[in-house]
């Protein structure tokens, strides 16, 4: 028998449910945004569903059909990770000096912080439009300017081998969201740490490398994972650049080529579109959708034990 | 977490992932039309016309209709892309249109295969219309699916050749080419190099050359994509092999890929006033019978011929063909008042004096036999040779697939590397096509 006092049991189941009280909100949340979404992905990956009839049981067939038959799948696998590597890292890079620069800058601060600040809040559409009008081969002021000075004129947004470098470039131009974020974990750095190293006769980059780094490096490590995701679900601006440029922007009997310049431009949540939206493979579409969601736990797991070694308690 | 507060927990989510799941699992359609179109009703009807010249010929047909069926009253919304109508159709519900066109005939075997749109067959026998007798051959093929009939043709599109008149003259050319070798001469009469770009080009063979795409190109060959038993054929049909040859002929007597690249990069938008034929950029070129409007509306100050595209020199007597497509017309599967969108479809569709007025309107090709011969029809030359295109008997157009124009797709994409160089052997390429494409269907069946 039971020796808990009635009350006791009342009081208990009292507390539990106000638990789930205070605690459902996430749960809903967590349930229809997360759990419910990923369950029906993993259960669609194994279906053969148009989303008109009934989904059908297809065995492995969708997940055959995307690694080995699905002629985008390697290409698009294959840019995701170049701009995953390349972008982010120079993302990271560029970012952090611009803060710095701007932090160092004594007067008309304000100003150049806005001028670095304002690109990013121009419409990723726009931007990209105006970035394939800039860099047009043909009649864009780039190569207008780089040819009158005897450069080579890259073909950029036509030419599969500049597609990505002229798509880093547009992410570089919209640096601002990571400047302002560096700027203010440099401003946070103790100014006595800079202090006690020049005192002990540290060069700037060595007080840059022993007392700035150290410092940020959460913040290197956050916008590093962020960026990985970010960059995971590049969608618009590939997309944009490549219909653009391609001229074929969908007239009557005319087929839009995904990831123009010779699938250059083609990422994997284009692929998700592509397949579910415009194929009615809703099917193949969760497969893909399944490998971008694995990519991105691999990454973001890798980063963080790399990173445990450095995290001290207060990170 | 106690037991309890576990359980609760997963019964939670338990009960909100089933919600989800059967909701998102009803967005199939009833096949029944019972509802009474005698009665007073309002149906939507999605387009995709834009232009504001075209918006008000749309209108003033509806308006047609509906004082012929003062109980029918219709909702207009234009500029509908078929991302839009896929997405629709799949979620139903109140907002979701009852009639629907769409201008990418390569998406019937989708919205016939998928049941996003009802099958007409029931609707035509009742209004006693025959298909066979109604519409022109290649416009019956391109709204249909294995038999299935989803959609109608509502106006076509034919593609002929464009050509500078002006230019011809100082390039002394008297009449428009009519084989392909006539065509490549004048192209290259045409074709004047300034520095490492031209001047003026004959014609831009690229495939990235907007309408100058491998599925137009093709049909000048009449090519046929599929065999008997719907496998993949382009690598068995010659058509495809020597359009791919004529076409890298072309690019080498014209400057090379690269520098046709270049000059390409620079064109204005195809759909607007900068397109390269109304600057004079390019002398000759592919296109549908819209561009004779929209030069005009561009204000181009070139006179402007048109003629049939010429035709390979052994198929010399089948010159006057040409390219067909159009725009089709169908009902949602899940639509709830389906007769009363029918009387709609039936009377944009097969409705000569409906269909002549829009066919004047907008320019594009009537979709009737009985359209085609009326003399109501526009008399403007221009127009006319594209009308008799889409009469020719050996114009062809591109099959309804399950997939879509995926293949068209597939075949393009090789175009693009071949073209290129990135491919060089023109029968494994194509090999490369047909097993591609069964790939894709049987992953589509």
């Amino acid at each position: 028998m039971s020796t808990v006092h009635p009350m006791l049991r009342a009081k208990r189941r009292r507390e539990a449910l106000r638990t789930l009280a205070f605690l459902s909100p996430w749960l809903i949340g967590f349930s229809v945004f997360f759990a419910y979404p990923l369950v029906s992905t993993v259960y669609f990956s194994f279906m053969k569903y148009d989303g008109f009839t009934a989904p059908t049981w297809n065995g492995l067939k969708n997940w055959s059909y995307v690694f080995s038959d699905y002629p985008f799948f390697w290409p698009a696998l294959r840019n995701t990770l170049w701009l995953v590597v390349v972008m982010v890292s120079l993302r990271v890079v560029f970012g952090l000096g611009i803060g710095l620069l701007i932090t160092k800058i004594k007067t008309g601060a304000g100003l150049f912080r806005t001028a670095f600040y304002l690109p990013y809040l121009a419409p990723p559409v726009a931007a990209t439009m105006a970035f394939a009008f800039l860099l047009n081969p043909g009649t864009g002021p780039v190569n207008h300017l780089l040819g009158s000075v005897g450069l080579p004129t890259p073909g950029w947004f036509n030419d599969p081998s500049w597609s990505k470098p002229a798509l880093t470039l547009l992410a570089l131009w919209g640096i601002g969201d990571l400047m302002v974020i560096f700027m203010a974990a440099l401003l946070d750095v103790p100014k006595e740490q800079y202090e006690a190293a020049e005192l002990d006769g540290a060069g700037p980059w060595s007080r840059f490398r022993y007392v700035t780094l150290p410092n940020i490096s959460p913040i290197v490590m956050f916008s590093v994972v962020t960026g990985v995701i970010q960059t995971m679900q590049y969608y618009t601006q590939p997309l944009v650049a490549g219909k653009v440029a391609s001229g074929i922007i969908g007239g009557s009997g005319q087929q839009f080529e995904p990831g123009y310049p010779e699938k250059s431009t083609l990422t994997l949540p284009q692929l998700v579109y592509n397949l579910g939206f415009q194929r009615f493979d809703t099917g193949s579409a969760c497969v893909i959708a399944l490998v971008l969601f694995a990519l991105s736990m691999a990454f973001t797991a890798l980063l963080m034990r790399r990173r445990s070694g450095f995290l001290t308690a207060e990170d | 977490m106690s037991g309890s507060t576990k359980t609760a927990a997963a019964a939670v989510a338990a009960a909100a992932a089933i919600t989800l799941l059967t909701s998102a699992c009803t967005g199939s359609g009833n096949n029944t039309a019972g509802d009474d179109p005698s009665k007073d009703v309002t149906i939507t009807f999605w387009h995709g016309w834009s232009a504001p010249s075209e918006v008000k010929a749309i209108d003033a047909n509806v308006k047609a209709f509906e004082k012929a069926h003062p109980n029918i009253h219709v909702k207009v919304q234009g500029n509908i892309t078929d991302d839009k109508i896929n997405q629709a159709l799949r979620a139903g519900g109140p907002n979701a249109p009852d009639v629907v066109s769409s201008f990418t005939t390569d998406n019937v075997g989708k919205f016939c295969s998928s049941n996003a749109f009802a099958d007409l067959d029931p609707f035509l026998k009742k209004s006693g219309i025959d298909p066979a007798a109604t519409f022109p051959k290649p416009m019956l093929e391109y709204t249909q699916f294995e038999g299935k009939r989803c959609t109608l043709p509502l106006l076509g599109d034919a593609y002929g050749l464009y050509y500078n008149k002006d230019a011809f003259k100082a390039a002394g050319i008297t009449s428009p080419p009519k084989t392909l070798s006539e065509f490549k001469a004048d192209a290259v009469k045409l074709t004047k190099s300034k520095g490492d770009s031209y001047s003026q080009l004959g014609f831009m063979p690229n495939f990235h050359g907007y309408e100058s795409t491998t599925t137009h190109l093709a049909a000048q060959w009449g090519a046929k994509y599929f065999d008997a038993d719907g496998k993949s054929g382009v690598a068995k049909d010659p058509g495809f092999a020597a359009m791919f040859t004529w076409q890298q002929d072309m690019v080498k007597a014209l400057g090379g890929f690269k520098k046709l690249e270049k000059y390409r990069s620079g064109f204005g938008d195809e759909w607007g006033a900068k397109n390269p034929f109304h600057t004079g950029q390019v002398a000759m070129a592919i296109d549908g019978e819209w561009r004779a409007g929209m030069a005009g509306e561009a204000g181009t100050k070139f006179e402007i011929g048109v003629a049939p595209f010429p035709v390979p020199d052994d198929q010399a007597d089948t010159y006057g063909k040409g390219y067909l497509s159009g725009t089709i017309i169908g009902v949602a599967n899940t639509s709830a008042k389906k007769n009363a969108a029918w009387e709609l479809v039936k009377y944009m569709a097969t409705d000569t004096h409906a269909v002549v007025s829009f066919a004047n309107a907008i320019h594009n090709v009537p979709s009737t036999l009985a359209a085609l011969k009326s003399p109501e029809l526009d008399a403007d030359p221009l127009f006319r040779t594209f009308v008799e295109i889409a009469q020719n008997p050996n114009s062809t157009t591109t099959p309804a697939s399950v997939n879509g124009g995926t293949y068209q797709l597939t075949l393009q994409d090789f175009g693009y590397a071949y073209e290129a160089g990135k491919q060089t052997d023109l029968a494994a390429g194509l090999k490369g096509v047909d097993e591609q494409v069964d790939k894709d269907i049987a992953q589509a069946r």
